[in-house]
């Protein structure tokens, strides 16, 4: 390598880090940008140049927000919303996965592939049946409706039968069997210690999407009561005359736990997100 | 394995059904529901709105997703660079982007991006000398902001895997290249674009997917004029229009099987096109 590191100003390196480096400030910035905002009166929007450094709003332009819309509510039923819905995933992908990776039964490939086939089926088109399945059920402007169908996550179950058919012997299976153990022994004594790093995995992916997910919680829930933080986000932008500190208020306290989690587990979700990609 | 089956069923095959079963039927939601064969699917590809949405969709499709192509195998080459310091950083500050929600980049840019002569936006047009631009209600200050934010979103997804396709060609190629005199170019199109492809083919089939289904940027940017405007409206906005705000379900199914027509076809295509990157040159020499 000393071919290329040895010269130590080349134009080539300058243009390098000077195009990393713009590319870095660019995605921060709106980042900044909303922090600038959550601090300042709504009337600093019309300074030119515009406002770059915070001003001293944080707490009014929040105390608005509060005004307007539930804000720790609605933070916590998303979060509900995410942990349920991460935690029955990972049991039913991996039950599912276990049992698509390891047992022989009737109709086995034509059902992997038919799961397999959902995950090409865009929502959309089950926005509507199910939207008044949730209705029939009586599950409309609750939580449980928006998470009920959820549950049976494509992805997830590919994901888990990779890596169980690929970390865990048959042998190892069979010495279990013939040792006496349960099927749901086996899953629960030696399948899932095995893999638990692929929980991980899936459950960042889980997580985040269920988080930022906006299209079916925006028809699930109507009472703002119920709101989950996007819905609620949302719904802030939906007067005429829009207070852009109190705006982006909103947006800098929902978006800022997700930047805390992220910067420190920030390795395990970039590969997390990479392997579930790359391996579908 | 039963309660599976059902599951199965519910979440799988029941919606998909009912959707085919309801785009020939006309239906509010309340009164019983009438057979009308065809019609709904005519009403749907004779409404010049509908075109319209998928006009919008798929200059949207292509100005936020299309470039994300070049940048992000840009910007994952030199993030693969050896020498290269504060790779780290670099890394997780691209990759940032991805971890916000969709609403929330949407309202960040509706702020960015407002009609105001002094949104930052309209402001750096200005430094440049031109003029404002009402990017919340104009055809194409709409359809750039809403690409820009999809851009600024997706590009750090895109890189991170074009990343990991680059980290998974073997060093060694290169060497044994470089020995043979090959040039830094031959090895980036001999070497590099070839062992690229799968991953390139990844992200082209997730673009394509995801820029069809365009709907939480649009609507929420918009805010109060998403179901009344024309200028954003995607093909899944006019499909919740229909059906969550005009309730007519027959059509609004109707759109959702041309919807689903759609992205099969066009995923397929680019898909295509994408696969005989690197492959012309073998073809007209094997000739």
């Amino acid at each position: 390598m000393k071919e290329v590191g040895s010269k130590k100003f080349s134009f080539s390196k300058i243009l390098m880090y000077g195009f990393l480096t713009l590319a870095s400030l660019l995605s921060l910035f709106p980042f900044y940008w909303m922090f600038v905002m959550a601090t300042r009166p709504s009337a600093a929007y019309n300074s030119i140049p515009p406002t770059l450094t915070p001003g001293n709003m944080l707490v009014e332009n929040f105390q608005k927000v509060l005004q307007q819309i539930d804000f720790f509510g609605a933070m916590w039923n998303s979060l509900i919303l995410c942990v349920v819905v991460t935690i029955v995933v990972l049991l039913i992908s991996s039950l599912a996965g276990f049992a698509f990776a390891k047992f022989k039964f009737p109709g086995k490939n034509i059902l992997f592939i038919a799961i397999l086939l959902t995950m090409i089926i865009p929502p959309q088109l089950g926005l509507i049946p199910q939207y008044f399945l949730i209705a029939k059920a009586g599950l409309l402007d609750t939580l449980q409706g928006v998470m009920i169908l959820s549950f049976l996550n494509p992805l997830g179950i590919f994901l888990m039968r990779q890596y169980i058919s690929g970390s865990i012997s048959d042998e190892l299976i069979e010495a279990a069997k013939l040792d006496g153990a349960s099927n749901f022994k086996i899953y629960w004594k030696i399948v899932l210690p095995i893999i638990l790093p692929a929980f991980a995995t899936l459950g960042i992916i889980v997580f985040t999407s269920v988080w930022g997910e906006f299209l079916w919680q925006f028809t699930v829930l109507r009472d703002p009561e119920m709101y989950t933080i996007q819905v609620a986000l949302a719904s802030l932008n939906n007067t005429f005359k829009v207070d852009y500190g109190m705006l982006m208020s909103g947006v800098f306290w929902a978006t800022i736990p997700l930047v805390i989690i992220f910067l420190l587990f920030n390795k395990l979700f970039i590969a997390s997100i990479t392997e579930g990609a790359v391996k579908s | 394995m039963s309660p599976f089956f059902i599951i199965f069923f519910c979440v799988g095959l029941f919606p998909i059904l009912f959707s085919l079963y309801l785009a020939f039927q006309q239906w509010n939601g309340l009164s019983p529901m009438e057979f009308v064969g065809l019609d709904n699917f005519k009403i749907v590809l004779t409404d010049s709105l509908f075109w319209k949405s998928v006009y919008n969709t798929i200059i949207m499709g292509l100005l936020g997703t299309a470039p994300q192509l070049i940048v992000g195998i840009i910007l994952a080459f030199l993030l693969n660079q050896v020498f290269l310091r504060f790779k780290q950083f670099y890394r997780v500050t691209i990759f940032m982007p991805y971890i916000t929600s969709m609403v929330a980049v949407a309202l960040v840019f509706s702020v960015l991006f407002s009609n105001q002569d002094s949104s930052m936006a309209n402001y750096i047009l200005g430094l440049f000398g031109l003029d404002p631009i009402n990017w919340a209600t104009s055809e194409w200050g709409t359809k750039i902001a809403i690409s820009l934010m999809v851009f600024w979103r997706w590009i750090g997804y895109n890189t991170i895997i074009y990343l990991a396709g680059l980290q998974s060609i073997p060093r060694d190629l290169y060497e044994a290249a470089t020995i043979d005199g090959a040039s830094k170019f031959q090895q980036l199109r001999y070497i590099t674009m070839p062992l690229l492809k799968p991953f390139i083919l990844l992200t082209v089939f997730f673009s394509t997917v995801g820029a069809l289904q365009l709907f939480s940027e649009p609507t929420v940017f918009l805010g109060q004029s998403a179901f009344t405007r024309s200028e954003a409206m995607t093909i899944v906005m006019y499909l919740y229009r229909d059906a969550f705000r005009l309730q007519s379900f027959g059509t609004a199914s109707a759109t959702a099987v041309i919807l689903v027509i759609f992205i099969a076809v066009l995923a397929a295509i680019n898909l295509y096109l994408t696969s005989g990157i690197g492959r012309k040159k073998k073809r007209g020499a094997g000739k």
